[in-house]
Parts: structure tokens; sequence; C-alpha cells
């Protein structure tokens, strides 16, 4: 297994947020964490990165990362693209995408050429600062920034939300590109759209716990937990 | 005439002098959000440093090793002190930073006195470096601007030019982020806290003689930095260096030009007669009110436009 999380707790102040979430995700696969807002999804991936601290333990290839400082575990391998983007505004497009490199000129599966061919508008834009690129952009640039530190797992938190359904698909074909050079994906949703599609597994969260595991097609077999868990 | 140009020389000077301390402390508030209240005192302690090695070894190993021992004394201080303390929130480290004003003013009075230091300007750059329009120009004045724009093209190459520059930027909007991406932003804070104390230390090195080398120089700069920071904007060096110039002319200028408000208006309207409480307030010269310009600056700024001049965020 590349991923264990064990019996993972996290709090904020005095508030209990996780109650001890279970997740796997192995090599190259594609595993959605569903759920509706507040449930703890975006902690359970800030307790991952050790941006939150959490209790319990964070397996990593054998090795277990839970409470390490995010740079660490960054170069452990791991990942991460914030659900709010914060993308540096003041940079140009170029520089957010260099400062994803963890050493100058150090290119792993990604290079600037990859992201440019991927996404024309970037390329087109990458002088000017990244504050001023439309949200979808914003988000591509996120998601590439983190790829180019070449992880072997990425944590990607509500790529899709607010964006127009033309730019879901790019994300969706991204997220596919992503697969298909063998990285493994925990993609953070709440609409089932792209991870029905995707996904090879599903967990689906409630009340700081994972409360089902499955198939897209076992989820799609299982409507009471959809309108329990999912279904606003 | 010529006073307008030697005042706007001399208050060049000043501002740059500002800019040398505030630009330190504005890097660490808008990177760490840390409040230091104790810049202006390593600035003293860059001074006392200064007189002390320079009585020794003289000027010049001064104005190199004051400013490296300040910075080592802000990594320690970074690294032992507010790195503890920042688990417990901002106000534990604002009162940290507050109680290291008064340990470093007590540790100077008890190892220099209360008195003012003889720590003077090198005999070699003691001299009339131009004379214009009858006033001198005095060459170590030339040499503190020579320095501090040494300082601005250093700190502007780091920042623009370097990798490390990048990150730092980065890390002044999006500090978890940075760090995500697998970059060390503990070491960049230390680094930068550091290099900010290090700046001070050398504003105390050419400050100290310039002004007065003494135990209470720490608490009439520290206000004015904390002024110039707060006009500048967070985050923005840019308007920290516009503020500090500002600063600079405003204390410069209001020395020299000895009128009253009452002075300006008076070719608009009749100013009250002297004797009435708005006539003596409006024939207050100017040179008594300038210590406040700054001040009444900063709340009319935090007034209209809470950010500041350049700021990126609200103060």
């Amino acid at each position: 297994m590349m991923l264990e999380v064990r019996d993972l707790h996290a709090f904020y102040g005095q508030s209990h947020i996780l109650h001890g979430v279970d997740l796997n995700v192995d090599e190259g696969e594609i595993v959605s964490l569903l759920g509706r807002n507040g449930v703890g999804r975006s902690t359970t991936c800030k307790a991952i990165m050790g941006q939150v601290v959490p209790q319990g333990q964070v397996l990593y290839r054998g090795k277990n990362l839970a409470g390490l400082r995010s740079d660490l575990v960054a170069r452990a391998g791991i990942g991460y693209v914030p659900e709010d983007r914060q993308v540096f505004p003041t940079l140009t497009v170029r520089q957010n995408l260099e400062l994803g490199l963890k050493k100058a000129g150090k290119f792993g599966r990604w290079t600037f050429d990859d992201v440019f061919r991927l996404f024309p508008n970037l390329a087109a834009r990458q002088n000017n600062p990244a504050g001023v690129l439309s949200g979808g952009e914003q988000q591509m640039l996120t998601m590439c920034r983190t790829l180019m530190g070449d992880p072997d797992l990425v944590l990607i938190d509500e790529p899709t939300e607010g964006l127009a359904p033309l730019l879901v698909e790019q994300v969706g074909a991204l997220l596919a590109e992503i697969a298909s050079r063998g990285v493994a994906i925990l993609l953070v949703e709440q609409k089932l759209t792209i991870a029905l599609k995707i996904s090879h597994r599903l967990y689906v969260m409630g009340h700081g716990k994972i409360v089902f595991e499955g198939t897209p097609a076992d989820l799609a077999a299982s409507p009471e937990i959809r309108q329990e868990w999912l279904e606003v | 005439m010529e006073i307008i140009l030697v005042s706007l020389l001399n208050g060049l000077v000043y501002g740059m002098l500002l800019f040398m301390l505030a630009s330190g402390l504005t890097l660490i508030f808008s990177m760490m959000g840390v409040l230091n209240f104790a810049h202006a005192s390593i600035y003293m302690i860059g001074a006392y440093l200064a007189f002390e090695v320079s009585r020794w070894f003289g000027f010049l190993p001064a104005l190199i090793l004051a400013p490296i021992l300040c910075g080592a004394i802000g990594a320690a201080i970074e690294i032992w002190g507010l790195r503890r303390v920042h688990h417990n929130g901002h106000i534990a480290e604002l009162l940290f930073t507050f109680g290291l004003v008064f340990i470093v003013q007590r540790g100077v009075q008890m190892i220099w006195g209360m008195l003012p230091m003889p720590y003077r300007v090198p005999s070699y750059l003691d001299f009339p470096l131009f004379t214009l329009y009858g006033a001198n120009f005095p060459a170590y004045r030339g040499f503190m601007l020579l320095i501090s724009a040494g300082m601005l093209l250093a700190i502007w190459l780091l920042l623009k030019k370097t990798r490390v520059g990048l990150i730092i930027q980065a890390a002044l909007t999006h500090p978890n982020m940075v760090s995500s991406l697998g970059h060390n932003v503990p070491m960049v804070f230390t680094g930068v806290f550091a290099g900010g104390c290090g700046l001070a230390g050398l504003a105390g090195v050419i400050g100290g003689n310039y002004l007065t080398t003494e135990s209470s120089m720490a608490d009439a700069m520290g206000p004015i930095v904390f002024v110039v920071v707060v006009f500048g904007g967070l985050g923005s060096l840019a308007g920290c260096f516009i503020a500090s110039i500002i600063m600079g002319m405003i204390q410069t200028f209001a020395v020299v030009f000895d009128y009253t408000i009452a002075d300006m208006f008076s070719p608009l309207f009749k100013v009250p007669e002297m004797d009435t409480l708005l006539g003596e307030i409006l024939t207050v010269p100017m040179s008594r009110i300038g210590p406040l310009l700054p001040y009444a600056l900063m709340i009319l700024i935090l007034l209209v436009r809470p950010r500041g001049l350049l700021g990126t965020r609200d103060t």
C-alpha cells in the first residue's frame, strides 16, 4: 500500500474535527474522498500534509509521516493542491511554476513544455502576474505548480469548485493525464460528476469519519448512502 | 532655494536610515505576522556594538562586524524564542518582543550607563564633501547615502533575481503553500529575521554616530519605524521605501521651515488672534508640530486607506 491513513484524529482548538479516519491509496490509483461541506475532507488532506497537527498514523510507503513539517511530507513524495488555490498573485505564471520545483532545474515527470502544451492559456500568459488569471486558469496553474515538484501521490482538494462545465472537463482531462503518468491521486470532491467517472475506489465521509468505502459501481448501487451522506 | 536642496539631501539621508530599519520590520511583519517591537532595540545594540568595535579595531571593522553580530542575535531570538512562542499565537509573540525591549534597554544601561557614548564619525570621513550655496554637506552623510543605496540594490537583487528571493516573495502571501511545495519555510523565516536584524544593526552603525548613541535611542526610533511600516503598507517593500522617504522629508522640512499654520492660511482669510485658543493652536511653529506629523499621517491613512500606500493586505 502506498498511503495508509490509520485512526487519524485532528482538532481545531477545542473542536474535534476528525474522529478516526482510515483510508488507503495504492500506487497509481485514483481514489475519491466524497462528502458534504464541513465533514472533514479538507482537514484530512491538511492533516496528511502536516498543516494541522494530527493524531494517528499516516504511513507513506511504510514510513510514518504524521506530524512532520509540510515541506518534509512534500519531499517524501506527496503533492497537495489546496481548495482555495493559493496562487502567488504578485509572481508571474512561470515563477509560480518554478516554485513548484523542489530544486532549481530539477525536473521529473513534468516540464514547463508539458504544462504549456496542456494549457496554451498559461503559456500565453507566462510572464503575467498570476493574480490576474481567471479562476479556471488559476486552478490549472495550482495543479501544474504542484506537479512540477514531481509527486508520486497528489491530494487535490475540490478542483472543480466554482468552475464552468467546460473547465470541469479540462480538470478531468488533466486528472487523466496525471494518472497516465503513474501518479496516484486522492481527489476530494463534493459533486459526483468527475469522481464517478475516473475513480478506481471511493470513500464517503460523514461527521469526521469514513462512512462508506467501495467502487463507483458500489456507490451507484447504494442510493441510501447517497441520500444520507451526499445529496443535499 | 539652497535651504531646500540641503534639506532634500538631509531628508533623503534620514529617510534611507528609516528604510534600513523599516524594510526588515515590514518583511518580518508581512511574512511571519510578528510585530517585532524589539526591532529598534536591535538597532540600538548595533550602535553600541559599533562603538565598542570601532574603539578597539576602527570604524570599518565595526561596519562589517556589528551587523553580522546583530544578525546572529536575530537568528538566536527567532530560533530559541519566537519559534517556541509562536504556537501560542500572535499575542504571545507580541508580549515576547515587548519584553525584549525592556531587557535590551536595561541591559544596555547596566553595561554602558545612561550617558551618551562618545561614538563619533571616523576622522577620515569627517570633512565637508561639497559646499552648496555656502552650506557644507558633510562627507559622512554622503557615505550614509552610499551605504543605503548599496543596501537597496542588494535587497532588490536578492528578492528579484534569486530563487531564495522568489521563495520569500511567495511566503509573503501563502507561507503554508510554500511549505507544501517542499520549501523549508521555518529556515526562510529565520533567515529573513536574521537579515532584518542585520539591517537594523547596520542602521545602528551608521546612525549611531550621525544621531546619538544612548540608551533612549531605541525609544526615539521605534515608533517612527512602525509609522513607516503601517503607512507604506504590509507586504510591500516599495511602499515601505516611499513611506520612509516621505517621513524623512517631513521631519527634516518641519524643522527647517518654521512657518505656522496661521502663516499658511493668512493670505486666504483672517486668522484668529494669538490670545484665543484657536489662534494659539494655529500659531504653533511647524518645528514643534513636526514630530507629530508622521503620527497624524498614520492615523489619516488608517482611516482612509487601511492597507497603506502600496500594501497587499489590510493592517
